[in-house]
């Protein structure tokens, strides 16, 4: 660790993955800080001005997700927020609430540090990096500018909803985005229940850019949360 | 010497009864004025002092001021005020009494009748249920209103007391203290003004208060209070094994009918039984023969009335003849005495009729037969012809089937010959004997032999008879005529009685046949409720303990409408007491339904409350019909009980037998891969160098791989836990199958590596309306599951289409296939194909049989053409299903 290493602020109770995140992010090049409380989350959030945050949502001393409203009121910075399989309502919560991504317990390290990575990026970008006027994700690749999809290179045909659909996913790429956050991207605010209008549309669109729309490769389903656009077009092992 | 373990067991019930219990004490006394309040009174003041919280909860000073200072210092329980016909009464508060639950309470005047609108009518019935709730009790009471002594007082005061306390309340008394006063004093107190004299004696009193008359009840009371030291006594004796030669077990039958003098038998059997200390029985035989008037059925119903109050069990027999029927029973239950009443009819009934005590003596053999003086009174008023008295018309058609024979005689005269005619009369008097009954016959009878000798008996044409053999068949006709009528009337009176018996135990046969039926507790309500108001031909409703301290209504029927707060209490006291309630009994008789509860045993499941069509108590029959169906009512809702009791226990023994497989699937896949972790964890920590760089790698890929199963096997149980528990929660949501198997496919990337995953789901299935979270769970267990048993180069198979039945899933494997006759064991949970199978805790097939069917769908195994395993899910498809391609207005290509 060294001076000028992006500074992650992970909060979890368990001692255990405390340390196993603090090995993975050290070995990384990321200069970790430990909170096991939402409280000490609060005060190290202010102190350090960390650039991702980790946020285990089962706390001991309050809930995650109105730490994360209460965060998303003065920063915009990516918060991850971690948790078991079987609690979808919470990250869905969580991510309404203002949460950038989410991982399922337990997860890998090279998963981790992808995530970090693409929430990195997507930070860097808001901050007034450079815009992409061109997504690329293996053998997609889309163009904002001119509103065009190519796969290996060959044009697709996509309906206006579908181009929408997909624009939303590419400009978040590698990060997932709810059902709620799409439909009202895509189709405005008084569609944000219609789910199957959302997943029929999806299942269209991987007809026409996954090779095997069953399982895809490019547009993963978080079921019971959203949908990611992979950010790298190698699978992970 | 040890004690008779019966005699101890008996102490022991009866102690065990005792606790819990409030201790009666009766101050007794001969006569009003003897000082049985005052002396209450004074024992309570002492028990005060010792610091017992004793209360007074109703004691009449009747304006003596030497009693009134008594009270000084005690606590007094505040009067409920009844107004009643526009006068006010003071009464007792049983229910604040019951509220306030001191150590001992003082209610004066055990023998009182409460106002009207009270819960009990007798105040005695107050006293059992302070002392059911554990409340001891000081009351006083006279030596006329014990029940078992009524018709002695009678006899010797002449004044007959109407308010009269039941023996088995005395004799749940713990002690009874003697109040005795001197006539010589007594009367002097009433010289001097200072005795209440009570308003039902009060016309007599001067006749009451008599030297004689207070002698002989003072030795009355005295014999009594003996009578209860002796009994004291001989329970000491008991307790304590002093053995003396005790009888063998006595028995008394009492043959009680509807005549008045059946009371002062019933009092005679209960002083002879609790003389012998004996149980007794009254029995009352309906014997084949008309019915009873309705004033009869009321005597009889009050005669065993008072027989159960002075602790008789009763009995209702049906027979054909009373004697057999009453001897037949007697010998089967070993009763030792039979107590009948000294007939009091002429003797001349017996002649005709046969004698029933002549019966019963005879037919006793070694039953000692007591013969009891019987009142004079109205006693056979058994009516003709179900009370129905021949209506003027049959009458004249007595005298038209007269006019007719009378009429073919006289036409026919050539051809008939004089016996000729007396059979046609005799025809007649027949047909009209059948079809009308005694009367009309007798008539029928007297007319023809009139009409004979006018017509066709020399000399013609005058009723005077010239010949004495004319005479003789005057009287053979009309003897002829009344046999004949009387035999037909008995064969008919058999016939009315027979259908009535027959239609009861149809009645009841139909009943037991319909609870045979109901298997669950409102269904067996719901028929006692359809059965009861039939049998009455009024409205009936069930009762059951909702589980709390209520009732709830279980089934209504008829004309009966939902019971107000009130009729509810009283219900509720017949559930707790075990005893009927309201409208014609003792208790709360204002309300408008009889209440009966439905006990088996000590247990009361039910109540049944009833209403007849004229509002009017349920006559004997009707009661005797009631308790049938009580009895049987009670015995379905205990089966009922004892079922689902035994449900549960069934369920309680497969849940931990569950258990047991739980534990060992669990101790056995979770300590197998920590095992595997450990060791390896161990070997790459002292020093890294220690183990070589070439197998780090494998031993990081055993911790990961362990712990992948960990993993899973932790995400079974959980699923297993929330889809046992009753409690999966499906959120639907219209998702196509697509997504859902992409899903599962993604997740399951590593285990499958290059194994060839086929997926033909065409293109327009419908939607599916499942939870996608679960749905994708069955679809990663079944691939699992396939990747398990299937060799690694072989495919695995997913196939779609919509069937008539639903959307038709189905995943293939090509491995082994499954084991014959296993195909529906396999969901089971815990189970496993057999030895020498890959390890898995046995669940996740459960798992998907749980989310299948949670979601209204169906799974099956079966084994596949070609080899291998195929599984098979069809998910109902609603009508309202949503189908691809969804065109959004908006989006034109």
């Amino acid at each position: 660790m060294s001076v000028g290493d992006p500074v992650v602020l992970i909060v979890e109770d368990e001692q255990p993955l405390r340390r196993f995140l603090r090995a993975a992010l050290t070995g990384a090049g990321l200069a970790p800080v430990e909170a096991a409380t939402a409280a000490e989350a609060r005060s190290l959030a202010a102190l350090n001005n960390p650039e991702v945050i980790l946020l285990d949502l089962g706390l001991p001393d309050g809930d995650g997700i109105p730490l994360t409203r209460e965060l998303r009121e003065w920063t915009q910075v990516p918060i991850i927020v971690i948790s078991a399989r079987g609690h979808e309502a919470d990250k869905v919560a969580a991510l309404d609430a203002g949460a950038d991504d989410y991982l399922t317990k337990p997860f890998g390290v090279e998963e981790l540090l992808a995530r970090i990575r693409v929430a990195l990026r997507h930070a860097r970008q808001a901050d007034g990096g450079p815009t992409e006027t061109v997504v690329a994700c293996g053998p997609l690749s889309i163009d904002f500018a001119r509103r065009e999809v190519t796969i290996n290179g060959d044009a697709v045909h996509l309906t206006p909803i579908e181009y929408r659909l997909l624009a939303a996913l590419a400009r978040h790429a590698g990060l997932v985005l709810t059902h709620r956050q799409l439909l009202r991207e895509v189709w405005g605010l008084a569609h944000a229940e219609r789910t199957h209008y959302l997943r029929v549309y999806m299942a269209q669109l991987r007809r026409k850019i996954e090779t095997d729309p069953a399982r895809p490769r490019l547009l993963l389903t978080e079921l019971g949360v959203g949908y990611r656009l992979r950010a790298d077009a190698t699978p992970p092992s | 010497m040890r004690p008779d373990p019966d005699a101890l067991l008996r102490r022991v019930a009866a102690e065990e009864a005792r606790a819990g219990l409030g201790r009666l004490k009766i101050f007794f006394g001969y006569a009003p004025g003897v000082g049985k309040t005052y002396a209450m009174l004074e024992s309570a003041r002492r028990l005060r002092a010792e610091g017992v919280d004793v209360v007074i909860g109703c004691v009449e000073t009747h304006g003596r001021a030497e009693t009134a200072r008594l009270l000084e210092g005690l606590e007094v329980l505040p009067r409920r005020e009844v107004v009643r016909a526009g006068a006010r009464f003071d009464e007792f508060d049983l229910d604040a009494a019951l509220a306030r639950r001191p150590s001992v309470l003082l209610l004066d005047e055990l023998a009182h009748t409460n106002a009207h609108g009270s819960r009990h009518v007798r105040r005695w019935d107050d006293a059992c249920e302070l002392l059911d709730a554990g409340i001891g009790v000081h009351t006083t009471l006279n030596v006329q209103h014990l029940e078992g002594l009524n018709d002695i007082v009678a006899q010797i005061t002449s004044v007959r007391v109407r308010e009269t306390v039941p023996e088995a309340v005395i004799a749940r008394a713990e002690e009874i203290e003697l109040v005795d006063l001197s006539p010589e004093e007594l009367l002097e107190r009433l010289r001097e003004g200072r005795v209440y004299v009570p308003e039902q004696i009060e016309r007599a009193a001067t006749h009451f208060f008599r030297r004689g008359n207070l002698l002989a009840l003072r030795e009355l009371a005295l014999r009594r209070a003996a009578e209860r030291v002796d009994h004291d006594i001989r329970s000491y004796r008991e307790e304590h094994a002093i053995r003396e030669t005790w009888p063998a077990a006595e028995h008394i039958l009492a043959c009680i009918g509807p005549s008045p003098g059946s009371a002062r038998l019933a009092r005679a059997a209960a002083r002879m039984a609790a003389g012998l200390r004996a149980p007794w029985t009254a029995a009352w035989v309906d014997a084949a023969g008309p019915s009873l008037s309705a004033a009869d059925a009321t005597r009889l119903e009050t005669n065993l009335a008072l027989a159960e109050r002075l602790g008789a069990q009763v009995m209702r027999m049906q027979g054909e003849r009373v004697a057999p029927t009453l001897l037949g029973w007697a010998r089967r239950r070993n009763v030792t005495r039979v107590v009948i009443g000294k007939p009091t009819h002429p003797r001349w009934r017996d002649r005709l009729r046969g004698s029933l005590l002549d019966e019963i003596v005879r037919g006793s053999g070694d039953i000692e037969v007591h013969v009891i003086a019987g009142e004079v009174g109205p006693s056979d008023s058994r009516v003709s012809e179900r009370g129905r008295r021949a209506p003027p018309r049959a009458y004249a058609i007595a005298l038209l089937q007269a006019a007719v024979a009378t009429a073919i005689g006289v036409l026919w005269r050539t051809h008939l010959a004089l016996p000729d005619v007396v059979m046609l009369y005799l025809v007649g008097i027949v047909l009209v004997a059948v079809r009308y009954g005694r009367g009309p016959s007798v008539a029928a009878s007297a007319v023809s032999v009139a009409a004979y000798d006018f017509f066709f008996v020399p000399p013609y044409h005058t009723f005077s008879v010239s010949e004495i053999r004319n005479v003789l068949t005057f009287t053979m006709m009309f003897g002829a005529g009344l046999l004949l009528s009387s035999l037909t009337l008995r064969l008919r009176r058999q016939e009315l009685a027979a259908r009535d018996r027959e239609a009861r135990t149809a009645g009841l046969y139909a009943l037991s046949r319909e609870l045979g039926a109901a298997i669950d507790t409102p269904r067996i309500a719901a028929v006692i409720a359809g059965r009861a108001a039939d049998a009455l031909g009024g409205g009936a409703i069930v009762l059951l303990p909702d589980g709390s301290e209520g009732l709830r209504e279980a089934a209504r029927h008829g004309s009966a409408n939902p019971l107000d707060e009130h009729e509810q209490a009283v219900a509720r006291w017949t559930l707790d007491h075990g005893r009927p309630a309201g409208l014609g009994t003792g208790t709360v008789p204002g309300s408008a339904h009889l209440m009966l509860p439905l006990a088996s045993g000590p247990r009361t499941h039910g109540v049944l409350a009833v209403l007849t069509a004229d509002g009017r108590p349920p006559d004997a029959e009707q009661r005797q019909i009631l308790d049938a169906f009580c009895r049987q009512a009670a015995l379905a809702l205990e089966r009922a009980r004892l079922a689902q009791e035994a449900r549960e226990a069934e369920l309680r023994a497969h849940a931990e037998e569950l258990r047991a497989s739980l534990l060992s699937a669990v101790s056995h896949d979770l300590r197998t891969p920590l095992a595997t972790i450990k060791m390896a964890a161990a070997a790459l920590r002292p020093a890294p160098d220690a183990v070589g760089a070439g197998e780090r790698g494998p031993l990081a890929e055993a911790i990961l791989g362990e712990a992948d199963r960990l993993e899973r096997l932790v995400g079974n149980l959980l699923d297993m836990t929330r889809v046992e528990a009753g409690n999966l929660e499906v959120k639907r949501e219209w998702v196509p199958l697509e997504e859902i198997v992409g899903s599962a496919t993604a997740r399951l990337e590593g285990l499958l590596g290059r194994r060839p995953l086929r997926i033909d789901l065409p293109t327009g299935l419908p939607l599916v309306a499942a939870d996608p979270i679960l749905l994708e769970q069955v679809f990663v267990n079944l691939i699992e599951n396939a990747v398990r048993h299937a060799p690694g180069d072989t495919p695995i198979d997913i196939t779609a289409r919509e069937s008539a039945t639903g959307l038709a899933i189905e995943v293939g494997d090509r491995g082994p296939g499954l084991p014959a006759g296993q195909e529906a064991r396999i969901f089971d949970k815990f189970f496993r194909a057999g030895p020498g199978k890959p390890a898995g805790a046995g669940l996740g097939l459960a798992i998907c049989r749980g989310i299948v069917e949670a979601h209204g769908g169906m799974i099956a195994a079966a084994n596949r053409q070609g080899g291998g395993a195929l599984f098979s899910l069809t998910l109902p498809v609603p009508n309202d299903t949503p189908r691809p391609p969804l065109e959004f207005p908006e989006d034109a290509p």
